[in-house]
């Protein structure tokens, strides 16, 4: 019996774990800070992101010059004045699935998940929580979140004379398609 | 014997599960998740050199973006030496209606009519080189602009009235310009105006200049700009002097404004580059504003 379990023990050191993790190089995000006088949207489709499913880590970087407008001035705009992208290229993300034991990655299904983290914009950091759907199958995963950002809580300034065209918060949209890493 | 070999194993046993549970979790909270997918070098293309495709007079190394369209507003009054009688030039108005177009985000495309002599005034400007770091490294952006004037206004000679090509004037340009801070930029401008009609022989038919601009940011919306461009000696009669102008950009949701100084008469580059007579220690100097309006004509495909 003790030789047995012992047995047990060194074959399962054999297959030692590997963390499963999922990533994505062309992740999608928008986000809309329209008002009634102005439509102001951007999107990206370039966002990397891991996520380590053994410990339920997750980590979101896009580059804020890959942010595409309908009118090339606001797209300007919106990085030289806005985002100053030339000294802060990227915005990201760095946090965790709280229920992690909610999510079976094994299972092919629709989870609800908490994510919580640091998410840092124009170079300010700040903890940030929201829910978010995760549909898995077999070896994708695809994730969909939608969260509000608050201009000013990252430093981001309106100025005076076009503070009634832009919304002082933008609802961000996060559409991933995560494949397992080999 | 043996017992102490069995015990031995189990500890090893113990031992090496422990350890590759504790490796796992080592790798997956120290490791930085991100930098397990590689950064991949990319270009980033400076931008936004100066506020809009004009230093004042003159063309910049910005080209009107692809599928808009630029309405631009160009307004001079009179000179300042005018005196009190003038109103300081303010009795005085010339203008430029003009429409920029981009083509692609290289190439750019624009029409113009100047009150002054009645010049009808069509470019074309191509960026060759863009300035950028990264993956790929250029110190400069470069671009060709090819300008036509077309002096409308009846002419006092019967000659030029009589054949329509004497009255066409070509300037090319090539745009150097670097990008040498957030807010500071330097620009030349080597430039040949040909002109196919000219008063005397004094007067050289083909014109080199060295044009040289600057601009450098107060502020996220407002900047300083200075444009001068030098004639070579022995091309233009005495009484020619160099066109020079220093004004500010102020930039608001889509317009960009500028308020400047300049002791050009036209508008056109055939009469700011070849036909100043202005002094700018005389006086001869006139308040000047151009407005830039940008309309989206055709949406960026995603």
């Amino acid at each position: 019996m003790k030789n047995t379990l012992m047995i047990l023990l060194f074959i399962s050191t054999c297959f030692s774990v590997q963390a499963q993790k999922y990533f994505t190089k062309s992740g999608n995000i928008s986000f809309n800070a329209s008002s009634p006088l102005e439509k102001i949207q951007g999107v990206s489709s370039t966002a990397s992101t891991v996520l380590d499913a053994t410990t339920g880590n997750l980590e979101m970087a896009v580059l804020i010059k890959s942010f595409i407008f309908e009118k090339a001035l606001m797209q300007e705009h919106f990085n030289e004045n806005y985002m100053e992208s030339t000294k802060i290229p990227k915005a990201s993300f760095k946090g965790k699935i709280e229920n992690l034991k909610d999510v079976n990655f094994a299972k092919d299904g629709m989870y609800k998940t908490k994510i919580t983290g640091d998410l840092t914009i124009h170079g300010v950091t700040k903890a940030v929580s929201t829910m978010a759907d995760f549909k898995v199958t077999g070896a994708k995963i695809d994730a969909k979140t939608v969260f509000n950002v608050v201009l000013e809580d990252y430093k981001i300034d309106i100025p005076g004379l076009v503070k009634d065209k832009i919304s002082k918060s933008a609802k961000v949209e996060v559409n991933l398609v995560l494949e397992k890493m080999k | 014997m043996s017992i102490s070999i069995t015990h031995y194993m189990k500890f090893l046993y113990i031992v090496i599960f422990i350890s590759t549970f504790l490796k796992v979790q080592a790798q997956s909270d120290t490791t930085d998740l991100l930098s397990l997918l590689g950064d991949e070098p990319t270009t980033e293309y400076t931008t936004a050199s100066f506020k809009t495709s004009r230093v004042v007079n003159g063309q910049s190394i910005e080209n009107t973006a692809k599928g808009v369209m630029d309405i631009k507003i160009n307004h001079r009054f009179g000179f300042f030496s005018g005196g009190s009688y003038e109103l300081f030039g303010l009795d005085q108005a010339m203008i430029r209606l003009g429409i920029d177009y981009g083509i692609t985000d290289r190439l750019m495309v624009g029409i113009g009519r100047n009150s002054y002599e009645k010049v009808v005034d069509g470019f074309l400007k191509y960026k060759i080189l863009r300035q950028s770091t990264g993956k790929r490294n250029m110190p400069i952006s470069l671009s060709y602009a090819v300008d036509i004037d077309m002096k409308t206004i009846n002419s006092s000679n019967p000659e030029v009235n009589k054949r329509f090509w004497l009255r066409a004037y070509y300037t090319n340009q090539l745009l150097i310009a670097r990008k040498l801070s957030a807010g500071t930029t330097l620009q030349l401008m080597p430039t040949l105006v040909h002109r196919n009609y000219v008063a005397t022989i004094a007067e050289k038919n083909d014109v080199y200049l060295m044009g040289i601009a600057a601009r450098q940011k107060l502020s996220k919306r407002i900047a300083i700009n200075l444009e001068y461009y030098y004639a070579l000696p022995n091309q233009l009669t005495s009484d020619k002097t160099n066109s020079l102008a220093i004004g500010f950009d102020i930039e608001t949701g889509g317009h960009v404004f500028q308020v400047f100084f300049v002791n050009s008469n036209g508008t056109d580059h055939r009469s700011f580059l070849t036909e100043t007579t202005g002094k700018w220690g005389n006086g001869d100097v006139r308040l000047g504003f151009n407005i830039s309006r940008v309309f989206t004509i055709v949406k960026p495909r995603e």
